[in-house]
């Protein structure tokens, strides 16, 4: 059990970055640019890392606690899901609900850290993300419920397991194309992603995540993109496992399977970051609700 | 029991020494805080006695008619008296500090009577087995329950909350009047019948009657209407009391009475459950749109109770579907979170105590920065606001969980009726996400930023009388997140007192593995030590002497931070249709406007919008019809007198 | 395959139900015909009155009606939002509502044994309810137009399960009266717009006694 954790932080801490780099690229070949290096996100961290920090005379320790809490509850979460067709280091009944749970402690200490600043703007965002992801959250849960009930069982390593891939074929293939949409809405919301969210600009009015750490600087700020990274990178292994229920007799194949999906998911992120508009902000709760109601449909027609 | 007797006693004659002492002295309140903390002792002797012991009964003749003074210490009993004890302590000893007799020398002494009353009724009412004593302790506690509410009856809207508690609480009583009479009728005597005794048959009536008194006294949503008022007019730590462990009276008095059947209708355990559901939403969205502290913590004693009610209604399905593991799951779920909430609870009205105690104001956007100057304070309302969301490593996320796989259980069970409580996890789920907006919204507002107030900017650090109650009470919050196991003979022998059951599902193992919870919330808990301990070494010299960033302008000032309402805007829209917020003014007009005013408010949905109308207009028809009848002619009365002597003469032929 | 594409109809449903934009509403219809089109290939196999069935299909409800309508609303210069009776998040909820009702009224339909379980039937009455919310919720006329085509496309639905037991003439006759009810449309709509100077349905009410 300890060599599968180790090896599943290690994944995690080594391939998190990289997804972003694809999303840019795909961005910038779209735009026709040639854009950054498909490994810009390791040097920026790097150069975080070496940078020092500087604090609003605002702010108290609250406002360190967000990035560490951003950082260390990804690396937690990791541990409860499989990477593709490698099973999760740590399984017991209803982690599934620990897993939505830690990723709501990381919620509350960066949205305290952003109101910590006392700005205005940083007060916007936190606001935004409480009031989206409080919508978001229902979804993941029924999402989740249509899973356990096909696996009949209430871990997450077992809802992810191999018999997914018979239930494509069966009857429930409709419930999970129905839950794949919502994961892969979830996603772009919880990840601040276009069309709900911009992580490029920084003083456009209608973003979210990126106004909340507006005034974090050095390491703490490379502890948030590092974290950001992991919880893309955590939550997109959902969706991968998903659509990739294929598990082969070698682990080195199912990783590479699992990463490849990876960044497949990248690449799609990329292609609707780069043909669509960012929504209205009236619209984001509709298309919340929206997918919702896709999720309880899909628990209806799992239940039938 | 005799030790539970004794320790009852002493915390009842608590406040009765200070009432002949002086009113400037502060020897009575130290004496009264100290006879508090010397009955609890062998109260707590006693629960620890109780675990070795099963059953420990005393049962004495009394005079009152078909009365038994019958006192008994089970399970069931022992988790709410624990968590009663523990809070009746702190509260005493945080009083000292909050409501010291010599700054209040008019209301001091009234208020730790009355709360020593309370405390007692309580413990009386929660160990009683005869349907009188347990009314006579029900109608003490009540009473006393309306005199802390208007401790400070000068004040106009105090005296109105405490007019409506009165009300509401007389109704819930008559219903449970109705309740024992026909218990009584049922199973022959006005004694607690024994566990799983009665037949379901002819107990629909007796449920719907417990549902309606007990569920006024727990504030079950459509009933909660006297819940927010009251618990915002009465001084810290008496609302941490009373939301803390009165309301959970109610929900005793529901789990006792459902233990006496045997078996159980499906449209109870249903009942329950959607009352939950729509208590949980609708008391966390009402509680977003508060905007005074005490207030909006007492709508989330509506939202818990919705989370206990939906505990409950699940194991209540259990025992209908025959459905063990779902009983066991469901009704420890609910009891840990009466447990909890107590907790957390108290701590949470505890500290915005000391937040008023500080700025002289129940307004949250009157506070701001306040976690520099009061640094612990901070912290424990941090640990009780990460606790009320449900959040790993504290306790509420034990309880919320244990519910969930309680929900997540009937998904295992194809084709049954019984896959709609599935949808119990979604909606904890969407109390969880509200919930856990509203208390970053009260953390943030009122602890980070700048001072919104002359007043905050110059606030003090509580004094340490009020600072350790609050610190025990985290730290039993810490235990239960981080060591839940402890607690497992405990809720497996209640879940078995409560069925009458003895051979029911552990929980432990596949089922539900507190030892995981424990371990996962112990590594959470030392990652984030370890990494803020790092981060922390790393920015020890930083430069911290900067202004925040404020977009571009040059002058920012403390008045131009997110406030609470414009925190809470986008969610108390979404909601329109439930909340019904007033907005009035905010309309800017021409190219340089004048000042504007934008004011909002959330009146209660149940209280100000359905019944206050209503009752207006019945008032206003009664009225008429008097005026109509009592006309003030001679003739029409004779008339009156002759009509109802024709009626009587026909009553009697027939 | 079946399931799946009915999923998407259904989701196309919603999309149509939720969406603002008259454009994006009429190109979403006409994906939902295309993908109809594909329907009676899958279900019953490449035969020639499945091949005829399904290019029809494209022909009418994935080409010819969508174009029509684009070009209708650059002709009289529509405004391009959808102006709803009652809010977005209410008709989808509606809609979800009614999608689910069919997939549990279904299961109570004495269905033959080759339909029972599947999505085709609740698909069918889900998007046949869907073109009537859409029809009662919408003030445009041009709306209303894109009511009847989902509704039609329900009826498709019904019409290939049944194509064994139904002669084509039958579903021919059907799109043959939406096309002359989809020109009948396009005439008033264009005298209503000479008249008026919009197409808002509301106006019409103007013309009672």
């Amino acid at each position: 059990m300890f060599s599968r954790i180790v090896l599943q932080l290690a994944v995690l801490l080594l391939f998190a970055p990289l997804p972003l780099g694809v999303i840019n690229k795909t961005k910038a070949l779209f735009a026709g640019r040639v854009g950054p290096p498909l490994l810009q996100p390791y040097y920026d961290l790097a150069r975080l890392w070496r940078k020092g920090f500087v604090f609003s005379r605002t702010t108290t320790w609250i406002f360190l606690a967000g990035p560490v809490v951003g950082l260390v509850v990804p690396l937690l979460a990791a541990l409860l899901i499989p990477f593709g067709g490698l099973p999760a280091p740590v399984s017991f009944t209803g982690d599934l609900i620990l897993f939505v749970y830690l990723f709501g402690l990381a919620r509350f200490f960066t949205a305290a850290a952003a109101l910590d600043t006392g700005s205005s703007f940083e007060g916007m965002g936190a606001a935004r993300e409480v009031f989206f992801s409080c919508l978001a959250e229902p979804t993941l849960l029924l999402a989740l419920l249509v899973l356990a009930r096909g696996a009949g069982s209430l871990t997450l390593g077992a809802l992810l397991g191999p018999q997914l891939a018979g239930q494509w074929q069966g009857g429930a293939g409709a419930a999970l194309g129905l839950i794949v949409v919502c994961l892969f809405v979830l996603l772009l919301v919880e990840n601040s992603r276009i069309p709900f969210d911009d992580p490029n600009t920084h003083l456009e009015l209608t973003m979210i995540h990126e106004v909340m750490v507006l005034d974090h600087s050095g390491p703490a700020f490379g502890m948030i993109l590092y974290g950001a990274a992991m919880k893309l990178m955590v939550m997109g292994a959902l969706l991968v496992r998903l659509i990739l229920p294929w598990q082969t007799a070698s682990p080195l194949l199912d990783l590479l399977l699992f990463l490849g999906g990876q960044l497949a998911l990248a690449v799609l992120i990329g292609v609707v970051e780069s043909s669509m508009a960012r929504l209205k902000l009236p619209r984001v709760p509709q298309v919340l609700v929206g997918t919702t109601l896709l999720s309880v449909l899909a628990l209806v027609l799992v239940l039938r | 029991m005799i030790w539970l007797l004794c320790g009852l006693i002493l915390i009842a004659a608590s406040g009765v020494p200070g009432l002949f002492t002086r009113r400037e002295g502060a020897g009575a309140e130290r004496l009264a805080c100290g006879l508090i903390l010397a009955g609890a002792l062998p109260c707590a002797w006693a629960l620890v006695f109780a675990c070795g012991v099963p059953r420990q009964a005393i049962s004495w003749a009394w005079a009152v008619p078909a009365g038994r003074f019958a006192l008994q210490l089970d399970s069931l009993s022992a988790v709410f008296v624990a968590p009663l004890l523990l809070i009746v302590a702190a509260g005493s000893i945080y009083g000292l500090g909050y409501w010291p007799q010599l700054r209040n020398p008019a209301t001091g002494r009234k208020l730790r009577l009355f709360y020593g009353l309370i405390s007692a009724a309580m413990l009386l009412l929660l160990t009683a087995r005869n349907g009188v004593l347990f009314l006579l302790a029900w109608e003490v506690m009540a009473l006393s329950g309306y005199f802390l509410i208007t401790t400070e009856d000068r004040r106009v809207e105090v005296r109105r909350a405490g007019y409506i508690y009165l009300v509401a609480t007389h109704c819930g009583t008559l219903a449970l009047f109705g309740l024992f009479v026909m218990l009584e009728q049922t199973s022959g005597s006005m004694m607690f019948p024994a566990t799983a005794s009665l037949p379901a048959a002819g107990g629909s009536l007796i449920f719907l009657l417990g549902l309606f008194g007990f569920g006024m006294k727990a504030g079950l949503m459509p009933l909660h209407v006297w819940l927010p008022g009251a618990h915002a007019a009465a001084p810290s730590h008496a609302s941490a009391l009373l939301s803390g462990v009165m309301i959970k009276t109610g929900i005793y008095g529901l789990v006792r009475l459902t233990s006496f059947y045997a078996d159980i209708p499906a449209w109870w355990g249903w009942t329950v459950l959607l009352l939950g559901a729509v208590s949980g939403v609708l008391g966390v969205a009402l509680a977003i749109a508060q905007h005074d502290i005490k207030r909006l913590l007492a709508y989330h004693s509506v939202e818990n109770i919705g989370i206990i009610a939906l505990g409950l209604g699940l194991a209540l399905l259990g025992r209908s579907y025959g459905q063990p593991t779902l009983v066991v799951l469901g009704l420890s779920g609910c009891l840990l979170h009466v447990v909890n909430h107590g907790l957390f609870k108290s701590l949470l009205f505890m500290s915005a105590g000391s937040l008023i105690h500080a700025v002289g104001s129940r307004e949250i956007d009157h506070f701001g920065g306040l976690l520099k100057r009061q640094r612990w304070t901070g912290l424990l309302f941090l640990g009780g606001a990460v606790a009320i969301c449900g959040l790993p490593p504290f306790n509420g996320f034990v309880s919320e969980w244990l519910i969930y796989l309680g929900a997540f259980e009937t998904i295992k069970l194809p084709g049954s009726s019984l896959s709609l409580s599935l949808l119990a996890a979604p909606s904890l789920a969407l109390i969880g996400g509200l919930a856990l907006a509203c208390f970053v919204k009260v953390f943030g507002v009122s602890f980070l930023g700048e001072p919104r107030s002359a007043a905050a900017a110059q606030a003090h650090e509580s004094p340490r009388v009020m600072l350790w109650p609050m610190g025990m009470l985290l730290l039993a919050c810490i235990w239960i997140g981080l060591l839940p196991t402890s607690l497992r003979p405990v809720l497996e022998q209640t879940a078995a007192d409560w069925t009458g059951v003895r051979s029911l599902p552990r929980l432990a193992g596949e089922m539900a593995p507190l030892g995981a919870i424990s371990l996962a919330g112990w590594l959470l808990l030392g990652l984030l030590l370890l990494a803020g301990w790092w981060l922390r070494r790393r920015s020890a010299d930083a430069p911290r002497d900067l202004a925040t960033w404020g977009c571009g302008y040059r002058f920012p000032v403390s008045r131009m931070q997110y406030t609470a309402s414009s925190f809470a805007d986008g969610l108390v829209r979404q909601f329109r249709f439930a909340l019904r917020s007033e907005r009035h003014g905010g309309h800017i007009t021409g190219l340089f406007p004048d000042r504007e005013d934008l004011f909002s408010h959330t009146p209660d949905l149940v209280l100000d919008r359905t019944l206050s109308p209503l009752f207006t207009g019945l008032a206003g028809l009664f009225h008429r019809l008097r005026r109509l009848i009592q006309n003030g002619i001679a003739a029409i009365y004779l008339l009156y007198i002759a009509l109802a002597l024709i009626i009587l003469l026909a009553l009697l032929g027939f | 395959m079946a399931n799946l594409l009915l999923l998407a109809v259904i989701l196309i449903n919603f999309y149509t139900l939720g969406s603002a934009r008259l454009v994006a509403c009429i190109r979403a219809v006409a994906l939902q015909g295309a993908l109809l089109a594909l329907l009676p290939l899958v279900i019953h196999g490449p035969s020639g009155h499945a091949l005829l069935l399904g290019l029809g299909a494209l022909a009418f409800k994935g080409v010819f009606i969508p174009w029509l309508l684009l070009r209708a609303i650059r002709e009289i210069r529509i405004r391009r939002e959808m102006e709803p009776y009652i809010g977005f998040v209410a008709t989808l909820l509606l809609g979800v509502l009614l999608t689910a009702g069919a997939l549990i009224f279904a299961d109570f339909l004495p269905l033959a044994k080759e339909h029972l379980g599947g999505l085709s039937v609740p698909a069918a009455l889900a998007t046949m309810f869907s073109g009537f919310l859409l029809l009662i919720t919408r003030r445009k006329a041009l709306t209303q137009v894109l009511g009847y085509l989902v509704m039609e496309n329900g009826i498709f639905i019904f019409a290939v399960l049944l194509s064994e037991a139904i002669p084509l003439m039958v579903e021919a006759g059907i799109l043959l009266d939406l096309l002359v009810g989809i020109f009948v449309m396009g005439i008033v709509l264009n005298h209503i717009n000479q008249e008026f100077s919009t197409i808002n349905t509301e106006r019409l009410t103007a013309l009672k006694e």
